[in-house]
């Protein structure tokens, strides 16, 4: 019809071709213990599995929860009608608490600063609409999740300028970098608006230091720009350094006091129960913001992205539960770091490394050293390889805008402890048939690995429609996980 | 005007007429200009509500005001917020949002509170929620665990699903839009994309078909909503295209002809009509022929039409309702422009469920919002409810109908309290509401009468009814009047209040 918009025929939510090959293969022939052994194992999706039982169990003894009911009385005449876009206080109120018990309490958040937003890709968004428009800029560090990419700048118009970081000091922010990237975003003829930094990070898994976090703050004060926070994976923290929020530092530095700067009018911290509480199907997301305008014009937009009042009461009910929550945050943790633990004992085996990480829910891989060539079309090449021939969809940093060649994403929360085991034994094999076919020239021709995937995928199909026909209640067949899912 | 022929008088005498236009058109050109200086508001402060006399619930000035005025410690200032967060923070100066807060205040309650504000602004129904109360309780333990002790079924749920939503959901919400048009369409499950309501599926729309700049046909009178959802970070403009109570309301291709005309006069791209089928707010249904016509319209601007047909389950009169998706024959080319809204909120009175959906023959529109819907997904949980609610048809067939009888005898005598007033509304077979005519209630037959109508119906009558100008309407005096949250018993309380007025 040649009728449609410029946002929707330009590519500005565009995605790597390339990446998105990985996913399509997954679906074509995803691996299932019985029915499809030798199926790609799903190791690019950050989703947190290893806590449901937890979940399912509150659930059968709270079952007034789920069936709107408050202490045996129904309330579904109260919450059908239910649209007011300020949010179900009660729900605001016991996330608010959630987000400080998994800060240790050491800062409470005012459930009036809480806008309520369907998942974090929305918050993400409607906070973008708040600060930036087009001809602006948002200064991000490399490498990151993919989806902002979309998220941030596809109907907002704003721009993304990456901070570049780098392996030779852990991927950390430093003042030169943040310099460097300002100072290219105004050769670009963008006007800076704010810094965006995952923390604890996506794709790195590693919670930001105190450092790295008052360097932040500096420069959003000498700059007067706005920082948003994404703390998503604030509950996945499994081990030392502790989390540190944001609003922590700004607490502690006496510049920061409101009666000398507006810096906390500029400070934005985005939320979301999708990790912490393994509920992304929930899209439940918050934009936290002590600044009454971004507070208000983002509540107002939160129309276009409203919890649903049934999830807010079930979710209500289910935070408020201290006891539950104190044990399902412990108990969390601790299975995500043996998980962490098993990934990296099993790729230290294979003669693989990992960043050092302390949170998420994935590694942040050293593969350099299997790179034929230390570029980012061998890292593609590379990548391939591991899908079609090892069967493990993994991600590129390439698809993260890693300034190195050679890193990739491993997800490990979303499978069972055998997958896993499954995953690091093929590793193992790929690692040590590289090694040896390094001294085999032939070996390494394209052609050899779409014919074993061909064999995989013949193989897989049939296998996929029963299982999928097993499910009473089953996930539909054609859905797909658009690539960057976090 | 007046100005400028004193002027021309005086200086007629000497310079001629040369002088004689020159000066007074200088001068005129300054005075504007001194006007505009002075009238223009600084955000972020109070808005000019251009309606000094009902007094309007101005909410307190946003506190950062003053923060955002203290020097920061660098010499440069401080990122201000994009524009678009600063006129979407202020207050909403329009009557339907001014009329909702009021009674926000001071809400009626028979008991608690007698001579509260009885809303009659907010398009709800309230009449039919004790069945899916009862659907609920003997249904929802088994929805919810899959109905075979399957405890893992919560949890499934919960991780990751399609964003543009579950595909049970779109084959159970098109069958629930197929049962409701009496099968005459059979809605097709790909052709849809579940979204957080009607809301967003509206903008949606207007990301996809129109670029920041561009224009919507929008007839009149229309949902004060659209002004919000529409506008406020698209970037679109809505085109108000006038209809009569002559012809009871309905689109007259005329009048959208001239103001595409005009429109395109002024240099901006019409990309096509919304029209709300059945109406809100005048609650008519759009005729079969008038849906050919608009249809030819459109394709000969080589435009495209969205149709938001949300009321199509409440409709309470004899008329059959017709979807645009009917009147679309199998080889139509234009089914590329047509697109239908529709949600859950009004039909099965849900709208905290926040479930709604586009339904498109064009593929590139369904790809688009199907990227899109990440940003406005519906809970899995939410939809797993729905897919048992909607399935269980046998339910469905009997809350439809009911639903439309309750309506029905709610309206009846609604409108028999309005005869008994000597009041007249438009004819109309849809909805929760009655497009009123209270004219003659009006001292001035003027938009500023109607306004001191609203003033007194919301101030001393105790009622709050969205006035027409709220929607655009370009006869003064006419008001929507939602019933449909309304008991018996309060019907004659509200004529009488009415009544009250009308007598001073």
């Amino acid at each position: 019809m040649g009728m449609l918009s410029k946002k929707v025929t330009c590519n500005s939510h565009g995605q790597d071709s390339s990446y998105f090959l990985g996913w399509q293969e997954y679906e074509k022939n995803p691996y299932h213990v019985s029915l499809n052994p030798s199926g790609i194992i799903q190791m690019g999706l950050a989703e947190n599995q290893l806590s449901f039982d937890l979940l399912e169990s509150w659930i059968a003894e709270n079952p007034d929860a789920a069936g709107f009911k408050r202490d045996g009385q129904s309330i579904f005449r109260e919450l059908a009608l239910f649209q007011d876009y300020h949010g179900l206080p009660a729900f605001k109120e016991a996330l608010a608490d959630f987000m400080s018990e998994i800060r240790g309490n050491r800062v409470s958040f005012d459930p009036k600063n809480l806008v309520l937003t369907a998942g974090a890709t929305s918050a993400n968004e409607a906070l973008m609409f708040c600060l930036a428009e087009a001809g602006d800029a948002i200064l991000i560090p490399t490498p990151y999740y993919p989806g902002f990419d979309r998220d941030l700048k596809w109907r907002t118009g704003a721009e993304i300028v990456p901070i570049p970081c780098t392996s030779s000091n852990g991927f950390k922010i430093t003042a030169s970098a943040l310099e460097e990237a300002y100072t290219t975003a105004h050769r670009q003829n963008l006007r800076v608006k704010a810094v965006l930094v995952t923390n604890p990070s996506n794709p790195l898994g590693t919670t930001m230091s105190e450092d790295e976090l008052n360097l932040l703050v500096t420069f959003v004060i000498s700059k007067g720009i706005h920082l948003v926070s994404d703390e998503i994976y604030s509950g996945t923290v499994f081990s030392s350094p502790s989390f540190k929020s944001i609003v922590e530092v700004l607490s502690d530095r006496p510049d920061c006091r409101p009666s000398v700067s507006d810096v906390w009018d500029r400070v934005h911290i985005v939320y979301s129960l999708s990790k912490d509480l393994g509920v992304p199907g929930f899209r439940v997301g918050a934009i936290y913001s002590s600044n009454r305008t971004v507070v208000e014009a983002a509540t107002k937009m939160s129309s276009f992205g409203l919890v649903s009042s049934q999830t807010q009461y079930f979710l209500s009910a289910m935070l408020s539960d201290k006891k539950f929550t104190g044990r399902y945050i412990a108990e969390n943790r601790l299975r995500l770091r043996r998980r962490h633990e098993s990934l990296v004992a099993g790729l230290r085996e294979a003669g693989i490394g990992c960043l050092d990480s302390n949170a998420g829910l994935f590694c942040w891989v050293d593969m350099r050293h299997l790179l034929n060539k230390y570029t980012f079309e061998a890292e593609i090449e590379l990548w391939k390889k591991i899908v079609y021939k090892v069967g493990l969809n993994i991600s590129p940093g390439s698809s993260c805008h890693c300034t190195e060649p050679g890193w990739f994403r491993v997800c490990y929360a979303n499978m069972t402890e055998e997958t896993l085991g499954l995953s690091i034994r093929r590793i193992k094999e790929f690692v040590t048939a590289s090694a040896s076919a390094a001294t085999a020239p032939t070996y390494c021709s394209g052609s050899g690995y779409e014919r074993r995937s061909h064999r995989q995928h013949s193989k897989g199909s049939s296998g996929k429609n029963k299982f999928l026909n097993k499910w009473v209640f089953r996930l539909s067949p054609l859905h797909r996980h658009e690539a960057d899912d976090r | 005007m007046r100005l400028i022929v004193p002027l021309q008088g005086v200086v007629q005498g000497r310079g001629g007429l040369l002088m004689g236009s020159l000066i007074p058109c200088t001068l005129f050109y300054f005075l504007q200009l001194y006007l505009k200086r002075h009238r223009s508001p600084k955000p972020p402060s109070a808005p000019l509500s251009p309606y000094p006399s009902p007094s309007p619930n101005l909410s307190e000035l946003p506190r950062s005001a003053s923060r955002s005025n203290l020097s920061s410690r660098g010499s440069i200032s401080p990122a201000r917020i994009s524009n678009r967060a600063s006129s979407i923070a202020r207050p909403n100066s329009s009557l339907y949002y001014v009329g909702l807060d009021r009674s926000l205040e001071d809400p009626y309650d028979r008991l608690d509170n007698p001579e509260g504000i009885i809303q009659l602004g907010l398009s709800e129904n309230t009449l039919c929620l004790d069945l899916i109360d009862e659907w609920m309780s003997e249904n929802l333990n088994s929805s919810l665990s899959e109905g075979d002790g399957d405890e893992f079924g919560l949890a499934r749920l919960a991780t990751y699903q399609p964003f543009d939503g579950l595909m049970e959901l779109k084959v159970a919400m098109a069958g629930f839009m197929s049962q409701i048009v009496g099968d005459r369409v059979s809605f097709d499950p790909s052709q849809m994309v579940i979204t957080s309501g009607a809301t967003p599926a509206v903008e949606m729309l207007c990301f996809c078909l129109a670029d920041q700049g561009n224009a919507f046909l929008v007839p009149t009178p229309y949902y004060p909503g659209f002004d919000r959802d529409m506008i406020w970070r698209t970037g679109v403009e809505l085109i108000p295209v006038h209809c009569r109570s002559t012809d009871n309301f309905t689109p007259s291709i005329t009048a959208l002809d001239q103001a595409f005309n005009q429109a395109k006069k002024r240099g901006i791209r019409v990309r096509g009509i919304l029209i709300c089928n059945p109406s809100n707010p005048v609650g008519n249904i759009l005729l079969r022929e008038t849906l050919y016509s608009l249809l030819d319209f459109a394709r000969e601007k080589n435009i495209h039409i969205i149709s938001d047909e949300i009321y199509a389950g409440s409709i309470h009169g004899n008329e059959e309702f017709v979807s645009m998706a009917e009147i679309l024959g199998e080889e139509d080319t234009d089914k590329e422009r047509v697109h239908i809204v529709y949600g859950l909120s009004k039909d099965l009175s849900v709208s905290g469920f926040r479930v709604g959906c586009i339904y498109s023959f064009n593929e590139n529109i369904l790809a688009a919002s199907k990227r899109l819907a990440r940003f406005c997904s519906v809970s899995s949980l939410t939809q797993r409810l729905l897919v048992s609610l909607l399935s269980d048809s046998r339910f469905i067939t009997r809350y439809l109908e009911t639903n439309r009888r309750r309506i029905r005898e709610v309206y009846d005598m609604f409108v028999g309290g309005l005869r008994q007033l000597g009041v007249k509304w438009a004819e109309g077979s849809a909805g929760f509401y009655c497009w009123v005519d209270m004219s003659g209630l009006i001292r001035s037959y003027s938009e500023k009468g109607e306004l001191e109508l609203f003033d007194k119906l919301l101030n001393v009558a105790k009622i709050n009814m969205t006035p027409g100008s709220a929607c655009h309407c370009i006869e003064p005096g006419w008001f929507r009047c939602c019933f449909a949250t309304l008991t018996p018993e309060d019907i004659p309380i509200v004529m009488e209040r009415i009544r009250r007025i009308a007598d001073r």
